[in-house]
């Protein structure tokens, strides 16, 4: 198999820095021009929500560094579908666009990667 | 078989660090070669020497460190995460004029690239703490 990492990311964006220490590690497998996938679930879905305003905390906006990892070719973010249905989330509320993985196709998913990286 | 640890929890609010003490162990007992330990997020505070745990309780970083050392280990600690949470060596120390450092010996500070190298080298990657 040749290599490919897949990201999963459980964190709320502002809980600590899981969230952002994640990201970062997505775009260091991008600068290695290693095929990289960013799978968000649990808490992690919270990242996409539009309207963040982490100014008021103040950190660093997330979703802001979230939008621009297709730079980085990182063209698509995966989400579990059964995080969204547990916090009552759906698409419109979301700052981009993303893939939804159903609970029975994540485990294909996750096998199509070499290596799986979790925060 | 090749391995490599990545720790993302420290010793006095996780049970990481112990976890992957004792599969460090574990994986060394059984013949296998550990690539790299890498320290992330609140697991580079495994590397601080500056800790001083109660005299009956174990002393996470002082046994982390004993074991590297005999092992000869290949021992990073993300030099963003280390920043960030107050764990350095003297040339960062001297780089923001910090009145001190505190990586303990047998620990270097590197990039998070060296997480991804490592999971490229090893067969496995095992994560403590996510």
């Amino acid at each position: 198999m040749s290599q490919s990492v897949c990201i999963i990311s459980t964190c709320a964006p502002y809980s600590g820095q899981s969230a952002r220490e994640a990201l970062d590690a997505v775009l260091v497998c991008a600068s290695y021009d290693l095929p990289a996938t960013l799978l968000l679930m649990g808490d992690g879905v919270f990242q996409l929500l539009k309207g963040q305003d982490s100014q008021q905390i103040p950190r660093k906006n997330l979703s802001a560094m979230l939008q621009v990892l297709p730079l980085y070719g990182i063209e698509a973010i995966h989400v579990d579908e059964t995080s969204l249905l547990e916090r009552g989330l759906d698409f419109s509320e979301f700052c981009q666009v993303v893939t939804v993985l159903g609970r029975d196709e994540l485990p294909l998913f996750i096998s199509q990667h070499s290596k799986v990286l979790n925060f | 078989m090749k391995f490599a640890l990545a720790v993302y929890g420290a010793p006095a609010n996780s049970q990481a660090p112990q976890s992957a003490l004792h599969f460090a162990r574990a994986l060394v007992a059984g013949g296998h070669e550990i690539v790299r330990l890498f320290f992330y997020q609140d697991g580079v505070n495994t590397a601080t020497a500056i800790a001083q745990p109660p005299q009956d309780e174990s002393d996470l970083p002082a046994q982390w460190q004993a074991f590297i050392q005999e092992q000869h280990l290949d021992a990073v600690v993300c030099i963003a995460a280390a920043l960030r949470r107050g764990v350095v060596d003297q040339t960062e120390a001297d780089r923001y004029q910090l009145p001190g450092s505190n990586l303990r010996d047998g620990y270097e500070l590197s990039g998070l690239g060296q997480l991804v190298d490592a999971a490229l080298t090893a067969d496995r990657v095992v994560t403590f703490g996510a």
